[in-house]
């Protein structure tokens, strides 16, 4: 058995058949940030991409790329948001180099 | 309406084999035509282009063709019936020699007249005068234009249209198609370039007037979001691809009983090369005719017994009932 499978995305809601009422809550929540508002809808498909990139979830990243393409954005759009994504990631990994520096300086002369 | 998050579906597990009047019936609905007030005239399958998601399969070795004889069957019924629009599409309807005849006449008998118009087919001999032609007929022009940018439109219509598609845009223009203060209608066709939904169709128009302006210098009047049809040369591509049943469920999940007063079937009769009848071009393209008690030919057809008459419908009716719905006009419901 993989433990991914494409045929899971379209079984999220069994989820729900333990603890419902907690599955409900989050659906509700989850429904509400999609309505297009301050952010466009392609505005905040491009966010999801970008996140499911840092997240490195598949489901995320196959979802979120038809999301992107339905919702009118082209593959230069679409890459730009993946290297937003990779570069923060990266970014952060870096800035943790301090770290080391730090603890190195600590112990040396 | 379809979520753009669709990871979470609530209860989906969407079965694709579920029968389109079923659906309907969940709803207390059926489909059923309004009045016509459009005749779709297909004359024939013969293309310049070989489109990849093309449900009529045309191309430039279809040897289907309406003959003089039908075209002038179909004029006897936009004559006799006071038909206010013919649209006429094929293949590349320029290419029938009667097409000229067909959409000219027309004109000449009040009706509005709209040209399914591939842009490149003005390029091919003897066609070299189709702007002035359109211009001169008033004709309203509907051209295909997957995208505003090479690699998509080249894609899914073929190695070097798009840039012949925009040299013929900008001779569209120059004759007054699609430009500010003209009575000369210019509208685009958005196909999505794979097996995906077309996005909103005021947030794409807005980028190809943007884009096409920007770069080329060329305007237009609207752009129309039109689905694929699981049918034909696009259902090869579907099954070919492996996208097939991945397709259908977005379809069939993306169900919107709220575009079934704007579909293009409601209100137009389809008529082939042959000057056989049907509910839509999608029907004719599946050889599903209009319901057998009606008149099956353009030569018995009247308008009263159109009017309400039963849709023949097929699972592929999903593709024009998804989101905002999809018709020869675009999409017909609001986000």
């Amino acid at each position: 058995m993989a433990y991914y499978e494409e045929d899971d995305l379209q079984r999220f809601a069994e989820i729900g058949k333990h603890r419902p009422d907690l599955f409900e809550k989050f659906m509700a929540w989850y429904q509400a940030c999609q309505e297009e508002g301050a952010l466009s809808r392609r505005e905040k498909a491009l966010i999801g991409l970008a996140v499911a990139h840092a997240l490195q979830c598949p489901y995320c990243i196959d979802a979120f790329s038809q999301s992107c393409l339905e919702a009118g954005s082209n593959m230069d759009q679409m890459t730009e948001a993946i290297h937003m994504s990779s570069a923060i990631r990266g970014g952060a990994a870096l800035i943790h180099g301090l770290q080391s520096h730090n603890s190195v300086n600590k112990v040396s002369m | 309406m379809s979520t753009i998050l669709p990871v979470i579906q609530p209860g989906a597990q969407a079965c694709t084999d579920i029968d389109f009047d079923e659906k309907l019936a969940a709803y207390g609905m059926e489909l059923r035509a309004s009045r016509v007030d459009t005749l779709q005239i297909n004359v024939g399958k013969l293309c310049n282009q070989v489109c990849k998601h093309c449900h009529v399969d045309a191309g430039p070795s279809r040897p289907e063709i309406m003959t003089r004889e039908t075209v002038e069957q179909v004029l006897d019924a936009i004559r006799n019936f006071r038909i206010s629009t013919v649209d006429i599409t094929g293949g590349a309807p320029e290419l029938n020699p009667s097409f000229r005849y067909l959409a000219s006449q027309s004109r000449s008998l009040g009706c509005q007249v709209i040209v399914r118009h591939n842009l490149t087919v003005m390029f091919q001999p003897g066609q070299d005068d189709l702007p002035q032609f359109f211009r001169n007929h008033t004709i309203e022009v509907v051209s295909s234009l997957p995208y505003f940018l090479e690699q998509q439109t080249d894609a899914q219509r073929g190695r070097g249209v798009f840039e012949k598609s925009i040299a013929a845009l900008r001779r569209l223009n120059a004759v007054g198609y699609g430009v500010e203060n003209s009575e000369l209608i210019l509208n685009l066709v958005y196909n999505p370039v794979g097996a995906f939904l077309p996005p909103p169709q005021q947030s794409i128009e807005a980028d190809f007037k943007r884009e096409l302006m920007n770069r080329y210098g060329i305007s237009f009047n609207r752009l129309f979001t039109i689905t694929n049809m699981p049918i034909r040369r696009f259902l090869d591509y579907l099954r070919r691809s492996g996208n097939e049943e991945r397709y259908m469920r977005k379809l069939i999940e993306a169900f919107n009983p709220g575009t079934l007063d704007g579909l293009m079937c409601r209100n137009l009769v389809s008529v082939d090369w042959t000057g056989k009848l049907y509910d839509c071009d999608f029907n004719q393209m599946l050889d599903l005719p209009v319901a057998p008690e009606l008149p099956q030919t353009i030569a018995e057809f009247s308008p009263e017994k159109f009017a309400g008459r039963r849709i023949t419908t097929g699972s592929h009716c999903f593709g024009c009932t998804a989101g905002v719905g999809s018709s020869c006009g675009g999409a017909v419901a609001t986000e």
